[in-house]
């Protein structure tokens, strides 16, 4: 069935769908890449007061170029605060203070548990990954997770090889019976889709225009949730276009 | 910089080069693989480019850390060879996460035998590593994280500016830098600038380690490259994107410390074969308003 696309990026679509997930006022701790962007477009259009914490210790940054990585210098200048990392994950994290943590996983499962340490086993893995980084507390501690990235059958495996940071583990009540703080993962953005969590599992809500079910489940490991009002993603407006290739994104590193 | 390292990093010893992205001392980082130390055990949430660079100069047995990558560019290839085939030789890993790290720094620097953290919990990584372990708190009873204090050996610090005696002003992302010089047995300073003792008492705040735990200042302009100092330089992005080729096999990645490592004699000959290059990121001017620290 060939469905006529209109004229964006998938990547653009995730953007949009996680920006506009964001609302004003919160306190948001971003990532690089297609987080970064998802945060900063929302700031410029329905959300001015959406207060961007980088791990690197940048609190209220106003990055004024692409940032290329979480310590770029552009998220110092203009920014209200610039702490220490022990700062950072003391009392901005373990302290509350985050709304939505956005985090990436090279593997995501059903519950949301995401690896970014092995594939394989870990004292002798096929691939070594980066590791945890913040990402082990911000599931933890986030009052909401939000999962961006892209979707394979590889990358979402029902049970991933090693939970670097914690979704709902292996079911609804594991994270209180744990004591985390946060409500875990509360949105997932893939190539495909845009999933949710019931009862700790992840569920299809709506499906990217020009995706199909069938795309979803060739690219899932698991027989996925479909949720019975299943809707398609809004595409992106014009104008959300516009600030993300003219001004956040000029180069078109990330979209 | 060759005397701070022959005298304070020896093989065997355990080092921190911190900087989270900023402030990442090269300079040091080849110096310490120059005198082609051995056996060493590496520190740092971060371990990026200096540390593929150790690793796959083969100067080190361990590595602690929490996150090992190409900060926006990519995996590290030299660390991943020796992780997965023992190439140039095995490394043994002792991981965490962020806090996890910056926990037992700030234990090391209190000098405190442990940290407690709220952390871990439904995580594989305390499966793995043995030293995260729990405690319980004795006026809640709530069971909570628990890592070891790390007080390596030596820390090394690259400051935008310090005095003489090493009373060194950092600004922009502070990292850890503050608590594994105070965790760390020596400290070595490294700077952009040296400045009287005068501009350092004229902004006392801004002083993120005190010389009075400096054990050697070391004057290297443009020690980071390619990493960046805010208000001196930029981040060098296109060497870091193109280490993701030379790193991915040896002999590129041995030709590169040929040339830029082996092949010159310290910091100051690396920074003139570099030449022009650095004009371009030289960083524009973005000065704050001066306070009033008068009574």
């Amino acid at each position: 069935m060939a469905i006529e696309l209109p004229n964006f990026t998938p990547n653009e679509l995730m953007v949009c769908a996680a920006a506009r997930q964001l609302s004003d006022g919160e306190v948001v701790f971003v990532g690089i890449g297609l987080p970064n962007l998802a945060c900063n477009l929302a700031r410029r259009l329905h959300a001015p007061k959406l207060v961007l914490v980088y791990e690197s210790g940048a609190i209220g940054a106003d990055p004024k170029r692409l940032p290329i990585s979480i310590g770029d210098p552009s998220l110092v200048t203009d920014s209200l605060s610039v702490c220490s990392m022990f700062d950072v994950f003391t009392y901005y994290l373990q302290g509350g203070l985050i709304d939505v943590g956005f985090l990436q996983g090279s593997q995501v499962d059903r519950f949301g548990n995401l690896n970014t340490t092995v594939v394989g086993d870990y004292r002798q893995p096929k691939v070594r990954l980066p590791g945890s980084g913040g990402a082990c507390e911000i599931a933890i501690h986030a009052k909401r997770v939000f999962v961006i990235g892209p979707q394979s059958k590889r990358s979402f495996p029902e049970r991933v090889d090693f939970i670097t940071s914690p979704g709902f583990v292996d079911g609804p009540n594991t994270r209180k019976e744990l004591g985390m703080p946060g409500a875990g993962p509360a949105l997932v953005i893939t190539s495909f889709g845009c999933y949710e969590f019931v009862d700790g599992e992840m569920v299809l809500t709506s499906l990217h225009p020009g995706c199909t079910l069938e795309q979803v489940r060739e690219n899932t490991g698991w027989e996925v949730r479909v949720s019975s009002n299943l809707a398609t993603t809004g595409i992106p407006s014009p104008e959300e276009l516009r600030i993300i290739r003219e001004e956040l994104d000029p180069t078109h590193l990330f979209i | 910089m060759s005397d701070a390292v022959r005298r304070f990093v020896q093989d065997g010893d355990s080092i921190v080069i911190e900087g989270f992205t900023h402030l990442i001392c090269f300079a040091a980082a080849h110096e310490i693989i120059r005198q082609r130390r051995r056996e060493l055990t590496i520190c740092r949430l971060t371990p990026d480019l200096i540390y593929d660079q150790l690793i796959g100069a083969g100067c080190v047995s361990k590595l602690i850390f929490s996150w090992a990558g190409n900060p926006g560019a990519g995996p590290l290839y030299a660390f991943r060879r020796a992780v997965e085939q023992g190439i140039p030789t095995p490394i043994e890993l002792e991981e965490y996460s962020h806090f996890g790290m910056v926990a037992r720094l700030t234990a090391g620097a209190a000098k405190l035998p442990f940290y407690p953290l709220r952390d871990y919990m439904g995580s594989d990584l305390p499966r793995v590593n043995p030293l995260i372990k729990t405690v319980v708190c004795p006026f809640t009873g709530e069971e909570l994280a628990a890592v070891p204090a790390l007080n390596p050996h030596v820390a090394i610090i690259h400051a935008q500016r310090a005095d003489e005696n090493g009373n060194a002003q950092i600004w922009g992302l502070l990292g850890v830098q503050k608590e594994a010089a105070f965790a760390s047995k020596h400290v070595i300073v490294v700077v952009e600038e040296i400045v009287s003792e005068s501009v350092i008492r004229s902004d006392p705040n801004r002083t993120l380690i005190p010389g009075l735990i400096v054990d050697a200042v070391v004057h290297e302009p443009f020690g980071c490259h390619p990493s960046y100092a805010q208000g001196f330089y930029d981040r060098d992005n296109d060497f870091y994107v193109s280490w993701r080729e030379i790193s991915q096999n040896e002999q590129q990645f041995n030709s590169y410390l040929n040339e830029w490592v082996f092949g010159v004699r310290d910091r100051a000959e690396y920074i003139a074969r570099l030449g022009d290059a650095l004009s371009r990121l030289r960083a524009k001017p973005a000065f704050c308003e001066a306070v009033n620290y008068g009574y």
